[in-house]
């Protein structure tokens, strides 16, 4: 079992800057996803821990030892594709023992272990099929098991999922949290998919341009995003976004927009003091809007138009604008409206979020 | 933990630094083979032709260093001007029939019939089978006194008199032009055909359905999509047709009276027949330039057909 | 397709493709008919009236006869094989781990070293023979079957490299980074995953490299002088033709009985040597 360490990471391939100043502390047994848009560095990052990327510059430490030129054979590692790589020429059993071959184990010793991840994973009955008679979830399954016969130190995933179809992948994502539970070894996972990193990961690497945006558990980056870029990114259907100019007067601080003005409470009043005039982006996710009923306080609220009703059976998704900003809300089920009706939507106000308009940190 | 290595941590190798895992190594070690074979039998040869062809070296005669005096020589020799002559003939003459039946040829296959994978299979045998071999038939097709092919045309009624098909200068450079032709159009075949396979038959559909009549179809859809295809091909012939020896050697030797040379069959009369050594050299190496100009236009011809 | 009638597929395709088989075809006809035809009907003139030239009634194996007897044509067949299969297989080794760098690994030079091998596998065999005997003889290679072992490779391995190159390419890179990852080196995930997925392209160059090497003449020509060290197409050529006189009747049986080991390997792979011919040009 181990530890993974990064210290001031940095990956250059020519002249583009991939992943800079990375550091990371990734605790034994810990199931850590890096997530990101896609050329955001978290696949290139996953790479160089798994040694098939040089590293630039920084240090890569695996068990408290600098493995920085350790050639991915030694580090001890085993890793999950997204293209499953089977070896195509060997069956479900042969890719399995491919890596205890190497590494010289006893043929007794690889029968066991084949058999206790086969069984695992249910997988028993394919041994002996060649991986192009296998489907999309049986091949994933033989890659995981690839990956646990070897008990390694750290398990890597590149977006494992991303292959399969909608349903296929929710089924796996369960699994593949079991599976970590059972074995507890060591994991990073990297996906673009953040429902994927909320429900897997025990903490979550935010990723954008090749820097670290935010480090934390899922519900730390949900409830106290560190930037404009994680609120977006965090949730589904994404946080609702609004350019609002801050005033202040009679002792209270409004953030105001064409259409909008809403009266900011106090703890977010207090850390905004002094900036009167400034730009910012105010955000809010649609959970946390809902139509005003009479014990909302009127500095909360403000008008919409609805432009569409999305209905998902258990919820209302309301697409709305007010002036130039939209808002997408979910509502109960229950609401009967349509297109071009006017409403009232008010804000919980212990969930708005506020970001400096310039660095898009948190305020 | 449910799978536990028990005999796990002892097994696994300690690490220490390997040089075949830096891929610079490695590809070092892996292109040795090839780079000494090649050093040895092209690069050294070239090197050593070059020189061979600065001196008037013979057979049994070391000879000594002449500069570019075999290369005035042979320019004044009017057998050598008749083999420049002939090759561009022959090479110009040749790719366009190849590439015009070999089309045709392509497209008559591109579509499903019965036993098209079996007449596919028998229409390369001209290019499998040993052109030496296959040119003996051929020889021997167009013997002067028992040619089958005069014994058809007369019992069709076309000539009263024999063709002199290799006894005649002119003659013998068509014959051994229809000789490469038979030879060199399977490939063209094959080669268009898998490019034309490549390309959807929706686009052609599409194009009919604009109103395209089938010779707009072919010079506006088919033809742009098949031309890298088949400059490549083209490209390959050519070379090999400019460069071309055992036809020729077989066909006719050079003659009648040295008409059909080409400068592979004219250097080896010369460097090996009558022992000039650095004579024929120069000769071979006269196909340099001329085939490097070839090849330089035709890749980059190419790429600009590939990147528009 | 868009096709019309009947009749306009007849004419437009049918009757073209069955000229075009049969002029392709006809001369392999015309060596099997002359291999089997006695002396006295090869031998009348093309306006005689008796003469039957597409058949014969008195099939015999006198030219076959012939060949063994009063050649070394045995030894000619034996010698291609032997030359064919040896300058193959060093092709094949040299190509094979050739291409795998050239399209696998990155390092300096790189693009130019491909490019290096594009142009070698440009190069005809007839621009080098004369100083290239001199140097076999140097080397005391002249005359034995090692001089064309050592020197078909030189036009067989840039085409096997480029060959291997595609099929390489075409390998997703997953393949060995798994394969490291799980233990592996460099070395032994080429040794043990590439190179047998590789299989298809390496009997594609393999089959293409013994066609090629059967074939090639001018080399063997130049290089080989006894008759016990010939290959098929330099002997047929030199030992069946006295002066002015062919011995038509042999030599076609030569020329026959030459092709078929050629065409034996081409007709159990026919799909493999067209996906190599046609990957060969792809560029």
């Amino acid at each position: 079992m181990a530890e993974v360490t990064v210290r001031k990471l940095n990956k250059k391939f020519d002249l583009t800057h991939v992943v800079k100043d990375v550091d990371l502390q990734i605790h034994d047994k810990e199931f850590v996803v890096f997530v990101g848009p896609s050329g955001c560095g978290k696949t290139t990052t996953l790479r160089m821990i798994a040694g098939l990327e040089a590293v630039t510059s920084g240090e890569i430490l695996i068990d408290n030892t600098i493995v920085n030129e350790v050639p991915p054979m030694d580090r001890d590692i085993a890793m999950v594709f997204q293209n499953y790589a089977l070896y195509p020429h060997m069956s479900v059993a042969g890719n399995m023992a491919f890596g205890l071959k190497m590494r010289k184990f006893e043929k007794a010793e690889i029968e066991k272990r084949i058999k206790r991840a086969a069984d695992i994973l249910g997988i028993g009955e394919l041994l002996h099929r060649k991986p192009r008679q296998l489907s999309g979830g049986q091949r994933q399954r033989v890659a995981l098991g690839r990956a646990i016969v070897r008990d390694p130190k750290v398990f890597l995933f590149d977006e494992p999922l991303s292959n399969l179809d909608a349903k296929l992948r929710v089924q796996m994502r369960v699994e593949l949290k079991k599976l970590h539970e059972r074995l507890a070894v060591t994991s990073i996972y990297v996906t673009h998919d953040q429902v994927e990193a909320m429900t897997l990961g025990d903490r979550v690497v935010v990723m954008k341009d090749g820097w670290v945006q935010q480090v934390g558990e899922p519900l730390e980056l949900y409830n106290t995003p560190a930037n404009r870029f994680v609120a977006g990114f965090i949730g589904s259907p994404a946080m609702n976004f609004a350019d609002v100019t801050l005033s202040g007067g009679d002792g209270k601080l409004w953030a105001e927009a064409p259409g909008l003005k809403i009266g900011l409470p106090a703890p977010i009043a207090q850390r905004v003091n002094g900036r009167n005039g400034a730009k910012a982006t105010m955000g809010i996710r649609p959970e946390d809007l809902h139509i005003a009923g009479p014990a909302d306080p009127g500095e909360l609220c403000f008008d919409v138009e609805v432009e569409v009703v999305e209905q998902l059976g258990s919820e209302i998704l309301l697409d709305t604008r007010a002036g130039n900003s939209t808002f997408v809300a979910s509502v109960e089920p229950t609401l009967r409206t349509k297109v071009h009706d006017r409403l009232k939507l008010a804000i919980n106000p212990n969930r708005l979020h506020l970001f400096d308009a310039q660095t898009e940190a948190v305020i | 933990m449910a799978v536990t290595a028990v005999a796990g941590a002892e097994a696994r190798p300690i690490p220490r630094p390997r040089r075949l895992e830096d891929e610079r190594w490695l590809a070092l070690a892996l292109l040795m083979p090839t780079a000494i074979l090649l050093g040895l039998f092209i690069a050294y040869p070239f090197f050593e032709g070059v020189l061979l062809s600065l001196t008037s070296q013979r057979v049994g005669v070391p000879g000594e260093f002449v500069g570019l005096k075999n290369f005035v020589k042979i320019w004044n020799d009017s057998i050598f001007r008749t083999t420049v002559w002939n090759t561009f003939w022959y090479t110009g003459v040749t790719t366009v029939f190849k590439l015009a039946l070999g089309l045709w040829l392509a497209m008559l296959l591109n579509r499903h019939f019965k036993g098209k994978a079996l007449v596919r299979a028998f229409i390369l045998l001209p290019f499998i089978i040993p052109t030496v071999l296959s040119t003996f038939a051929w020889k021997w097709m167009f013997d002067p006194t028992f040619s089958v092919i005069n014994w058809t045309l007369y019992q069709l009624g076309f000539i009263t008199q024999r063709i002199n098909w290799l006894g005649d200068p002119d003659l013998a450079m068509t014959s051994i032009i229809i000789v490469n032709i038979w030879r060199g159009v399977p490939f063209f075949a094959i080669s268009l055909l898998a490019g034309l396979q490549t390309i959807s038959p929706e686009l052609n559909e599409a194009a009919a359905i604009d109103g395209a009549r089938p010779w707009n179809r072919f010079w506006y859809v088919t033809w742009p999509l098949l031309l890298p295809v088949t400059m490549v091909v083209m490209l390959f012939s050519v070379i090999q047709t400019f460069a071309d020896f055992q036809l020729v050697y077989v066909m006719t030797g050079g003659g009648p009276a040295n008409a059909t040379h080409l400068f592979a069959t004219y250097a080896y009369q010369l460097g090996i027949g009558t022992g000039l050594l650095s004579e024929g050299a120069a000769i071979s190496l006269a196909m340099f330039p001329f085939l490097f100009i070839i090849v330089v236009v035709q890749l980059l011809y190419i790429r600009r057909v590939e990147t528009r | 397709m868009i096709e019309g009638a009947l009749w306009r597929k007849w004419v437009f395709y049918n009757i073209p493709l069955i000229l075009f088989v049969f002029v392709l075809l006809f001369p392999f006809y015309w060596m099997i008919i002359t291999t089997f035809r006695p002396d006295g009907e090869l031998y009348k003139p093309w306006n005689a009236t008796s003469y039957q030239p597409f058949w014969t009634n008195n099939p015999t194996l006198e030219h076959i006869k012939y060949l063994f007897e009063e050649t070394s044509f045995a030894r000619w067949m034996f010698n291609t094989m032997f030359i064919a299969l040896a300058s193959t297989l060093i092709s094949l080794f040299c190509g094979v781990l050739a291409g795998y760098a050239l399209a696998r690994l990155n390092f300096p030079w790189a693009g130019s070293l491909g490019t290096v091998i594009f142009v070698t596998y440009l190069v005809p065999q007839t621009l080098l023979f004369i100083p290239l005997a001199q140097i076999i003889r140097n080397f005391e290679l002249g005359d034995t079957p090692w001089s064309l072992i050592l020197t078909y490779p030189t036009f067989l391995i840039p085409f096997c490299t480029w060959l291997m190159m595609g099929y390489f390419k075409a390998i997703p890179k997953e393949l060995e980074e798994c394969a490291r990852i799980d233990g592996a080196s460099r070395w032994k995930a080429m040794i043990y995953i590439i190179i047998p997925v590789a299989v298809p392209g390496i009997l594609s160059s393999g089959i293409i490299a013994f066609t090629l090497s059967w074939n090639e003449f001018i080399y063997a020509l130049v290089f080989l002088s006894s008759p016990d060290q010939k290959t098929v197409p330099v002997g047929v050529t030199s030992e069946l033709i006295r002066g002015d006189v062919f011995f038509w009747g042999p030599l076609m049986a030569g020329a026959l009985l030459g092709s078929i080991p050629v065409a034996i390997v081409y007709s159990f792979f026919v799909e493999h040597y067209v996906s190599g011919l046609t990957g060969s040009v792809k560029g």
